[in-house]
Order: C-alpha cells, then structure tokens, then sequence
C-alpha cells in the first residue's frame, strides 16, 4: 500500500480509489500508508452534509461542487449510504443526481457503504477524508443520511455541518432531530418551491432559538449575567447562529447563498483561535474513539468464545450482573496483556 | 471486511433500466455493494467512475441494440485507465450472433433475457473466486 502514497500526492486518481478500498477494508499495510500521509493533510475545507432522505442531498452536493468548480476549486464528495443489515449489500445511487459532474477531472466522487460494523465507520470515515484532503482536492464534501449517531459521528468530522430539511416532510417539529439540529452550523431548507416551507423554516428557526447552544449564548448577551444558568465560556460574546437558508437545488437557486454561508462560517471559525480550539475537539474525540475500538478489539482477540458463553449464561441466569462481568472480562484482558 | 463492489451503467441512449434496477437490487441482495450510475452515461463516465469507485466489476446494461459500437469504446477506456483486471458484464437484449464478438471484445459474460439472476450473482463470485488466486 505504502508504493500508493507518491503516485497519490502526484494526483494519480487510481492510486487514490486503490487507498480508499484500502481504508474501507481495513487491509493490512494501508496504516503504514496513512501515516506517510498523516503530514500532508490540513488543506481541505471539510463539509459536511446530512438530512432524512429525500430531501436533496446529493442535489445540493451537486450544485455546491459547480459552484466551487466555477470558482476553480477541485471537489471530493465522499457519499455514505446504509448497508442492508440483512444482506450486507447496499445500491449506492447519489451518482445518478451528480451526473452533471462526471467528465470533470477536478472532481472526484467515492460512494461507501456503512457496512455496520460497530465504530468502525467513523475511523473509515476520516481516514477517507484524510485521503482525499492529502490529495490535494480544496473542499471535501462529506454526505450521509441523517438516520442517528453514527451519521452525527461521519459529519463530526468536517469543519462546516449543513443540516438539510425540506417542506412536507410529515409533521414538522417530528421531522426534526433535536440531535442533528445541534450539530448544524448551517440550515438548509430545500425544495423551497414546494407548499409549506415557510412553516418548516419557521418551526427550524424556533427550534434553534430554543434549543441551539450558540442561542443560548444570546440569551446571555441579551439578558446580562444574573439570568445565565451557564458560566460564560468566554469574554467576548460573538457566537455562531446557524442561518436558516432556502434553496431549490434543481434550479440552482439559493446556491449562492448557501457558499456565502459556508464562507461566512469558515471565516468565524478561522478568526481567534476557534479553528485551533475546534481540532482539538476533533483529534481529542477521535483518540478516544480508536483507544476505545483498539481496547475492545484487544481484548475480544484474547478472550475466549467459551469465557464469553460461560459469563453470558451466568448474567442470564441471575447468578452474575452484568457490571460484575464486565469486570471479570476486563480483569481477563490485563492478565493476558501483562503475560 | 471486504465486499465485492460492482458497477452497473446504462451506455447509449435507452431509457428503459427497469432490467438495470432490478439486477442492482438482486446483486445488493448477494451482499454486494452496487454503485448504479443511472441512465445515458457515456464510455468515458463509465470508465472514471469504475476507476473513482474502485469496482471489481462493471456491469452494462443495453437494450438499444448499440452494444457492437459502445462495448469496445468501454474496454478501451477502461483499459487505457488502468482498469484491464476489472471485469466487463453485458446484459440485454443482444443477438446470439454477436455473443462471441463481444467475448472478443474482453467482455467476461453476456446475460440475456430470462437470465435467472442467480447465475449472475454466481458467475461474479466465481470472477472474484478466480482473481483471488
């Protein structure tokens, strides 16, 4: 894998779809790659995108890669989509809505499936990403179907989060995922030719003053220190609020509002040290995440199927609860890891 | 964990891929990963997004009688992209006649209709089989 690093830093295109089969396989001796790699990350802006299906994504994702394409920016789209839990296969349509794009050698769009596998999403995930960006391409666009946490933990990854909605999607306030608005810097209200947007941008501007902490952060700007519930994180009080932006996709419309956004967002991010403070996070939470799946993986290499069985019979039966067999199990581990 | 990732295009200008959906959902069924690219794609779409996409198989759907013009015009992109070892499938409506000409041609296998979607899920298998050792 490591010969795949000079020809991909070079822009060859097959060296970068070998390497990202690579990661999603988790083959032995890509690491030996990513970590040549690891230096050379850092230039791409990374966007992420989710909402329910069917509410344009890759539409949306389409017309923003013109947009950056027009500005003579180079596009990566990594498009992530559900794997069967029955059958372990996935259709991984978002090519069909970026057609416009293909024959363009500044863009390069990867479909990937989820596959299930517990944790291991999140790893492909940013080490796709890595690869992308150590390739040189200037934004990454992360797209994924907001579903739950593991599509909050793919879009965790990028610096900018757009969170898509559109009109008629069923009840409004239901609609909306108070776990995925959070997570929002920008609100993207699609489909906004349709009946019934204004009530779906009203009922997103609602739930934002209510519920997103950057508001919360107004309410002290607005009302002074004696009715704040939290400790003020810092001296200046400028915030975020995400903008809650309409556009119709298939016509282009409101595109350009929405890289202005992005822009606007990446400039506050970019200003103090927000963007340092942010990476932080990001780094912080990924070692966490790998510590955690290298753990697991470690000790479920030296445990024995029979320990397992035997500990799993004993917690069904009442005579063990379950957090005393955690213990036993974790106990099992230090002793083979300090043999 | 690997899966066997195939791509399934429709070249030319038919518009009929209901033949294409349904061989998309029968190979996800197999636990494939299927990156269908939709209808009038062009040899040179194809051969990029086999080549973005990392495929172990391209699967063609024709139906508008133009195979004998854009096979060729697909293995060579393919070929000059670096893609010789991915394997080339062609399902439709295509004459008994022209079945050795495209074999001719580097496609791997020809499915007409009233294939039992079982024996293409089995004939990949067996390509990837084949290719592993």
């Amino acid at each position: 894998m490591i010969e795949l690093v000079e020809p991909l830093r070079a822009g060859d295109r097959r060296a970068l779809a070998r390497l990202l089969t690579a990661v999603e396989n988790e083959r032995e001796g890509v690491q030996a790659a990513l970590t040549a790699l690891y230096p050379h990350t850092g230039h791409a802006w990374v966007i992420g995108l989710t909402g329910a299906p069917g509410t344009g994504k890759s539409s949306l994702v389409t017309e923003l890669a013109k947009a950056y394409r027009a500005q003579g920016e180079t596009v990566a789209i990594l498009a992530v989509d559900p794997t069967s839990p029955f059958t372990g296969g996935a259709i991984l349509g978002d090519r069909i809505r970026m057609r416009e794009l293909s024959g363009d050698k500044g863009v390069f769009i990867r479909s990937m499936a989820t596959r299930g596998s517990l944790g291991g999403l999140a790893r492909a995930t940013r080490d796709s990403i890595r690869l992308l960006d150590a390739a040189g391409f200037d934004r990454v666009m992360v797209e994924t179907v907001g579903a739950g946490q593991s599509e909050v933990d793919i879009v965790r990854a990028a610096y900018t989060t757009i969170v898509i909605e559109a009109p008629g999607l069923g009840d409004d306030v239901q609609a909306i995922k108070a776990g995925i608005l959070e997570i929002a810097d920008v609100l993207v209200v699609n489909k906004a030719d349709r009946p019934g947007v204004d009530s779906t941008v009203r009922a997103l501007r609602n739930m934002l003053e209510l519920g997103h902490p950057a508001s919360r952060e107004q309410m002290v700007a607005h009302h002074g220190k004696t009715m704040i519930a939290q400790e003020p994180t810092s001296s200046n009080h400028d915030f975020w609020l995400p903008p809650v932006l309409r556009t119709v996709a298939t016509e282009g419309e409101g595109i350009g509002e929405l890289v202005a956004a992005i822009e606007a967002h990446r400039h506050y991010l970019t200003q103090a040290d927000r963007m340092h403070l942010l990476e932080q996070q990001h780094v912080e939470m990924e070692l966490v995440d790998r510590v955690r799946d290298e753990l697991v993986k470690q000790l479920f290499a030296v445990l024995p199927a029979e320990t397992l069985r035997d500990v799993v019979n004993q917690v069904q039966s009442r005579s063990l609860d379950p957090q005393t067999a955690v213990n036993q199990l974790l106990a099992f581990q230090q002793v083979n890891v300090a043999k | 964990m690997t899966a066997i990732r195939v791509l399934i295009a429709k070249p030319g200008l038919d518009g009929h891929d209901r033949g294409a959906k349904v061989i998309a959902r029968a190979l996800r069924d197999a636990g494939m990963e299927v990156i269908y690219t939709g209808l009038r794609q062009t040899p040179e779409m194809i051969a990029e997004a086999a080549l973005q996409e990392d495929v172990d198989v391209v699967g063609l759907s024709i139906l508008s009688g133009a195979h004998m013009a854009l096979v060729p015009r697909i293995r060579q992109e393919m070929d000059s992209s670096g893609l010789q070892d991915v394997a080339l499938l062609v399902g439709g409506i295509i004459p008994d006649d022209d079945v050795n000409a495209l074999h001719d041609m580097g496609v791997s296998a020809v499915f007409g209709p009233g294939t039992s979607t079982e024996d293409i899920v089995i004939h990949i298998r067996k390509l990837m089989d084949a290719r592993q050792t």
